[in-house]
């Protein structure tokens, strides 16, 4: 193609995304209903990954389902493995015109999408989950997400007072808020009944990656934990890993006891049901618009709804140290219930929390210190 | 163990997968082609080997399916490079991208906890070897894929070297011409070369699946092929140098997760970087003098990519 002609259809692309985007600017505008969503029949829910892939996306679709029985009139719309581009917005655009008035984008990064839909249709109640809106959120959106460290803290509990040698292993993808916060609060949890237990941590510099996670596993176990743990999206090999050299797990995502019965301790897993069930109730009683849940909602045990709660216990875990993690789950429902209450330092000896101060959510989720305790470095 | 010791014991079970899939380029460059989509080849032994593993119960069955699997793609690339004489390291990449796409395609049901291998290969500590003072521990203390890898060193380096037919294929590597006057057919012995070393790599993808991961996924080969190429040319075409710089980028991996490990502060960027830096330094050190020595066919491949 000559240079004359690329330039010419370059100009002609640009201009169809110029006129494509002053359409859908004109377009909104706020004329959302105060009781916009009410009534709803039909609710579509679209993910990221396939509905069986034993973690995030499995545990969107169970809670998805889970619905049918609290609301038998409604029916549920669901789109698996959709990406996180416009194909989105297309997606909620067919559910919408099949009659969805409440859509749930489930994937962190469909919330741009999310956002269009929501802006283009007024009439119907869009919410995302796991990101934040950081402008005005619009009447008809919301996000909504858990805090996975709460289960996190109660399975440090257990891995604290099941280990012989002190030394805890947790292999993580990158130092991200949200990982910085699980590993903090395993340690603490961990502390909280062994004072010399320490979390030795390793990176994989990847979501799943299954040759690096048995590098950083194996590596781990060589320099002595004999309870392993993660913050990884697949979760199989780093199990198997500690199952061989006759470690312990604390799962993460879905319980996995199955893989590793004798030495499963227990894990943070999903269950989105009481969460999806709070804000579908509220959208089909038509007061959605301006409640608690039109913003950047964030849930724990304080709230009862936690989308993350603690997997089964394994046989290791002694009724004592059950007690200890029940004591542990009653405080942290409580309004100064935190794995994260002051005094708390990093492991650099530097005071994070001052003595009796309870951090906020947002707090914890800005984390970007390991707390004393663990071996690792967040850069 | 001491750091060193844990260090060099996860590098040789760390650097397995591309000692395998450097020795099967060996066979293929020393017959004259270079073969880009290895990294393909062992995608393909991956997924066949996990497959059948998990399907059949036998881990060994696996291993040879992986091999067949990489053998396959390798024979495809052999196919359009020595018959339709495409161009091989285009034909490497479109090789390589079909493995990426069709792996990614059937392997989505053994993506995840789906569909599980509980065990593959145990670690069977060597009788009275693994007892030996610290070569024990780095040599000794493995599952029976590492061991094979240990067998197929001297294996390889018997049949190019010390059999009739290593020696034809590489003659073809060498001086084709000469083959064709004695009536052998130059592109049956690369086509056999290439293959051969599809299978070898294949084994090596296998070994990451079953033998090390024990698990799935899309492209979870993450560039060890490309780094068994590299590794081949390092290692000057022999497969004694094949092993040793395998089990030296095996240590450069394992050196970053036992220094996270036991707390030091290192960035983690900069330790996975440190196994291609380490490659990249060898190979600009190691260059000049290989240049030399790679087998005459090979040499035409580039000039030829130069001035056509």
């Amino acid at each position: 193609m000559s240079n004359r002609k690329t330039t010419a259809l370059l100009a002609g692309l640009a201009l169809i995304a110029a006129l494509s985007g002053c359409a859908s600017a004109s377009e909104s505008g706020s004329d959302v209903k105060d009781d916009a969503g009410k009534g709803v029949t039909k609710i579509g829910f679209i993910m990221v990954g396939p509905k069986d892939d034993y973690g995030y996306n499995q545990a969107v679709y169970e809670g998805s389902q889970a619905l049918k029985a609290d609301f038998p009139d409604v029916e549920i719309l669901t789109a698996e493995n959709v990406p996180e581009d416009d194909t989105a917005a297309t997606t909620m655009e067919q559910m919408i015109s099949k009659g969805a008035k409440l859509i749930f984008a489930t994937s962190y990064g469909h919330l741009d999408a999310a956002v269009k839909v929501a802006e283009k249709h007024p009439d119907v109640i869009v919410l995302q989950q796991g990101n934040t809106i950081t402008t005005d959120v619009p009447p008809n959106m919301g996000t909504y997400f858990g805090t996975v460290y709460e289960p996190m803290y109660l399975a440090g509990i257990a891995a604290g007072a099941s280990t012989k040698s002190d030394k805890l292993g947790y292999v993580y993808a990158f130092p991200i808020p949200q990982t910085i916060a699980n590993i903090n609060a395993f340690e603490r949890g961990a502390r909280s009944v062994n004072p010399d237990v320490e979390t030795i941590t390793a990176a994989t510099g990847s979501w799943c990656d299954p040759s690096a996670q048995k590098d950083k596993a194996a590596a781990l176990l060589k320099a002595g934990a004999d309870v392993l743990t993660q913050h990884q999206d697949c979760t199989a090999t780093v199990i198997n890993t500690a199952k061989e050299a006759g470690a312990m797990t604390v799962g993460y995502h879905a319980d996995a006891s199955a893989l590793t019965p004798d030495l499963w301790l227990t894990g943070a897993v999903w269950n989105w049901g009481p969460l999806y069930k709070q804000l579908v109730q509220k959208v089909i009683d038509g007061t959605f618009v301006g409640s608690e849940f039109n913003a950047n909602y964030r849930v724990g045990f304080k709230t009862g709804t936690n989308p993350f709660v603690l997997a089964p216990y394994g046989p290791l875990v002694s009724d004592d140290t059950k007690a200890k993690i029940e004591a542990a789950k009653a405080f942290l429902a409580t309004p100064d219930g935190s794995p994260f209450v002051g005094p708390l330092k990093d492991n650099k000896g530097k005071e994070q929390v001052a003595a009796g101060v309870v951090p906020t959510y947002a707090e914890n989720d800005a984390m970007d210190y390991f707390v004393d305790g663990v071996i690792g470095s967040v850069k | 163990m001491s750091l060193p010791v844990d260090v060099l014991a996860a590098g040789v079970a760390g650097g397995t997968s591309i000692m395998f899939a450097a020795l099967g380029e060996t066979i293929g460059e020393r017959a004259g082609v270079i073969n880009l989509g290895i990294e393909g080849s062992m995608l393909a032994g991956a997924l066949g080997a996990y497959v059948v593993a998990v399907e059949t119960g036998s881990p060994w069955t696996g291993v040879l399916v992986g091999g067949i699997a990489g053998a396959a793609l390798a024979a495809v690339h052999a196919f359009l490079v020595v018959w339709r004489r495409a161009n091989q390291m285009a034909s490497g990449l479109t090789v390589l991208f079909l493995a990426l796409g069709l792996t990614a395609l059937f392997g989505v049901k053994y993506v995840g906890s789906g569909k599980k291998l509980d065990h593959a290969f145990d670690v069977w500590n060597v009788p009275v070897l693994h007892d030996l003072p610290v070569v024990g521990q780095i040599l000794f203390e493995h599952n029976a894929l590492v061991y094979l890898g240990f067998v197929t060193v001297p294996v390889v380096w018997f049949a190019l070297f010390k059999t009739r037919i290593g020696l034809l294929v590489r003659t073809a590597g060498e001086r084709a011409e000469t083959l064709t006057v004695h009536g052998y057919s130059v592109p049956w012995l690369r086509t056999l070369a290439v293959t051969c070393g599809g299978f070898l790599a294949g084994i090596g993808g296998a070994y990451l699946s079953i033998g090390y991961a024990n698990a799935w996924r899309e492209n979870m080969i993450q560039g060890k092929g490309f780094i068994a190429v590299a590794l081949v040319i390092f290692a000057v075409w022999s497969p004694v140098r094949v092993m040793a710089g395998a089990w030296l980028f095996g240590c450069a991996l394992s050196l970053g997760s036992a220094l996270q490990a036991r707390g030091y502060e290192v960035n983690q960027f900069l330790l996975q970087a440190l196994p291609f830096v380490l490659t990249l330094v060898v190979l600009t050190v190691i260059g000049r003098r290989t240049l030399s020595s790679s087998p005459a066919e090979l040499k035409k491949v580039f000039e030829n990519a130069e001035t056509g």
